[in-house]
């Protein structure tokens, strides 16, 4: 595979990202290297083509925002909103993750080995979000779609006002938010959660020593009962 | 003595001015139901409006250009900031945001065949971009909600700008209600949302909360979109100086400020009537964080919030605004409310030109409605072409007044060609009040 370097201490982001966004029969199968990231935000955003992109080092805000077929990798920590809105690809961060991590993400695999912070899957669309350490609170707020898999434990709030979006959680929930119950994991999710941990790095971790939490669906319709949940 | 001599007069029936039947009917309503009363639409309420301004027009004292012949400009570049592309629209009355879901396809479709023949743009709304909305909007701005329902980032590089938005004029401070009733498989599937659910839009953006965080989000969309496309930011008015101001700072191109007689497709009528102020107070607050920030002209305003007319939209633009955006005005446009549908407005309980139920879904007019058999009421060409048609007369209409004033462009009208009837609107807009040099706050009387 053909690897190309770039130093953010020597070349604008701006420079970087839009060679990024070129062609994808110039880009596909290629393995980018990004050194010197220092934290800078927007690292590697809006990527469209198959290729691998590897950021030396911690990243701020939105890295990887709305990825689409990448596959981005971080050897170190990432700030808030790290794989927003991701439509398909795979993105891992080896470090930590601040806040609203794969926000809205709608498809692809996001991978956070450590912790990550408040609101961590929040508004979730249909992506995958696979956490090795423990989340923040308010996490999966208003999630529709998609899985997020916890193997620590998960702050106050757990899943408020969720829909459809199954989360796994290993550890303790400090609390669940309104709407969100526990379920029975049948084969169907139990069989999401092995693949995801296996796809994840974790293939070796019980899947049994999970729980499954999910919408009571009684606050799908406005009712005067509900009122105290609004 | 007779015995009508002898009987005692009676006082008239009385409504009471604070309780009327209006207020009434809601305590009723509320008793019966358990439930807050939603509707579309912007206040309804008497406000402070653009009604209150007059021109002054030329005389000896000023000089003013021939009608129909002297040249009277009605161009806008939005965008002249950052953008690479900055959008050039031919008359400064553009479309305001209006969802997919909230309208049916041929009603947006109509919007767009409409504002694309004077070429104007119009906007996205919660939900996403519909190919039909794209592919008869020659140019669109794609609405970037807190919701994100629909959101992708390759309908994002379709757009002709960008518009982030805060909040509306409506509703600030609220999010977005698309109840049940129009979530039908296609919305639902767009939103990826169970079908049929009572929708509730976020009032946050997930991933950023205060103006430094919009700054990293806006220059986010630059870098996704290789800087091409100018970026909106959209706010409800509510501190307009502020708001004006953070937004700039947080890099926008141009900023949209939409007052409250701004519609929505569905909110609380409580929050629509009670929360903002009117568009009228909000423009110079707006212009003047502008000024002070040496970016008027440099990051473009677009007001919105009951422009009805050419003499709204002159109004509104000597007052400091680069351009306007119409939503309600529009739908009335394109046939919602019409008084030929009487007889069908009566049998959902209300009259022509006061429907606002719609988010429920039941609009005769195949507007504000996800049913199949209504919404073929709305013939896209001929919607489009009135539309077009009332676009183009609200540009001739503020030409005539810009000429009347002696203006060869919309944008050369300035607060001084205006005056108040009242001292309300002599205070908010900072223009005299008529016959006097009085502005409350501003002069001494």
């Amino acid at each position: 595979m053909e690897t190309l370097t770039f130093d953010l201490d020597k070349k604008p982001l701006r420079e970087i990202n839009q060679f990024l966004h070129g062609d994808a029969s110039t880009l596909n199968g290629k393995s980018i290297v990004i050194e010197n990231p220092n934290g800078a935000h927007n690292i590697a955003v809006g990527l469209k083509a198959d290729v691998e992109v590897t950021i030396k080092g911690h990243a701020g805000y939105y890295a990887a925002g709305m990825n689409q077929l990448a596959k981005v990798v971080v050897e170190g920590s990432v700030g808030s909103g790290v794989a927003e809105n991701m439509m398909s690809g795979h993105v891992h961060v080896k470090g930590f993750a601040s806040n609203a991590a794969g926000a809205t993400a709608n498809g692809g695999l996001l991978v956070i080995d450590g912790d990550a912070g408040l609101r961590c899957a929040i508004a979730l669309k249909g992506a995958d979000i696979v956490v090795g350490g423990s989340v923040g609170s308010f996490s999966a707020f208003m999630a529709q779609a998609g899985n997020l898999v916890i193997l620590g434990d998960a702050g106050e709030g757990l899943g408020d006002s969720i829909y459809e979006a199954r989360l796994f959680v290993r550890g303790k929930v400090k609390s669940l938010g309104a709407d969100c119950e526990e379920k029975v994991m049948g084969p169907e999710e139990r069989k999401i959660l092995v693949d995801l941990l296996a796809r994840s790095g974790h293939g070796d971790v019980d899947p049994d020593s999970f729980k499954l939490y999910g919408s009571a669906r009684t606050l799908y319709h406005f009712h005067v009962d509900n009122a105290g949940a609004y | 003595m007779s015995d009508q001599s002898n009987k005692i007069p009676q006082t008239e029936p009385r409504y009471s001015a604070t309780f009327d039947t209006s207020t009434m009917s809601e305590i009723r309503r509320a008793a019966a139901t358990g439930i807050y009363d939603i509707r579309g639409g912007g206040a309804k309420r008497k406000l402070p409006h653009f009604d209150d301004l007059l021109f002054l027009g030329a005389s000896v004292s000023r000089y003013p250009l021939e009608g129909y012949r002297e040249k009277c400009g009605t161009d806008v570049v939005l965008g002249t900031r950052f953008a690479k592309k900055p959008i050039h629209l031919k008359t400064p009355v553009t479309i305001a945001g209006m969802s997919f879901g909230a309208l049916s396809g041929p009603a947006k479709e109509s919007l767009g065949r409409g504002a694309s023949a004077v070429g104007t743009s119009t906007t996205t709304g919660d939900g996403g971009m519909t190919p039909e909305e794209r592919g008869h909007s020659t140019t669109l701005v794609y609405q970037y909600l807190p919701s994100r329902y629909g959101m992708n980032p390759d309908d994002l590089r379709k757009a002709d700008a960008i518009e982030v938005v805060v909040g509306q004029g409506a509703k600030p401070g609220g999010g977005g209600m698309l109840l049940g009733q129009k979530i039908t498989k296609r919305v639902a599937k767009m939103r990826c949302l169970p079908e049929g659910i009572d929708q509730r839009s976020s009032c946050r953006h997930p991933d950023w909360t205060g103006p430094d965080d919009l700054e990293i989000k806006i220059a986010e969309l630059r870098e996704i979109t290789d800087w091409e496309k100018p970026i909106y930011v959209k706010v409800g008015a509510t501190r307009p100086y502020f708001d004006v101001a953070l937004a700039v700072k947080a890099g926008a191109d141009v900023v949209v400020l939409d007052g409250m007689q701004g519609g929505t497709a569905a909110t609380q009528e409580v929050f629509i009537e009670h929360v903002g102020i009117p568009i009228l107070a909000a423009i110079r607050p707006a212009v003047q964080a502008l000024q002070d920030m040496g970016m008027h002209r440099k990051v473009q305003l677009i007001v919105s919030g009951g422009i009805r007319n050419g003499a709204d939209v002159a109004k509104a633009l000597a007052l400091g605004a680069d351009a306007v955006a119409i939503g309600t005005a529009a739908l009335v446009a394109l046939g919602d409310n019409d008084p030929h549908l009487e007889e069908e407005y009566n049998k959902l309980g209300t009259t022509a030109g006061a429907y606002d139920d719609w988010h429920e879904g039941r609009d005769p007019a195949g507007i504000t409605t996800q049913d199949p058999e209504l919404m073929k009421r709305v013939d896209p060409v001929k919607a489009g072409r009135r539309l077009a048609n009332y676009l183009a007369v609200m540009t001739m209409e503020a030409q005539v007044i810009a000429r009347a004033c002696g203006k060869s462009h919309l944008h050369n009208l300035e607060p001084e060609d205006l005056v108040a009837l009242t001292v309300e609107a002599s205070a908010m807009a900072k223009v005299p009040l008529a016959g006097t040099t009085w502005i409350p706050g501003v002069t001494k009387y």
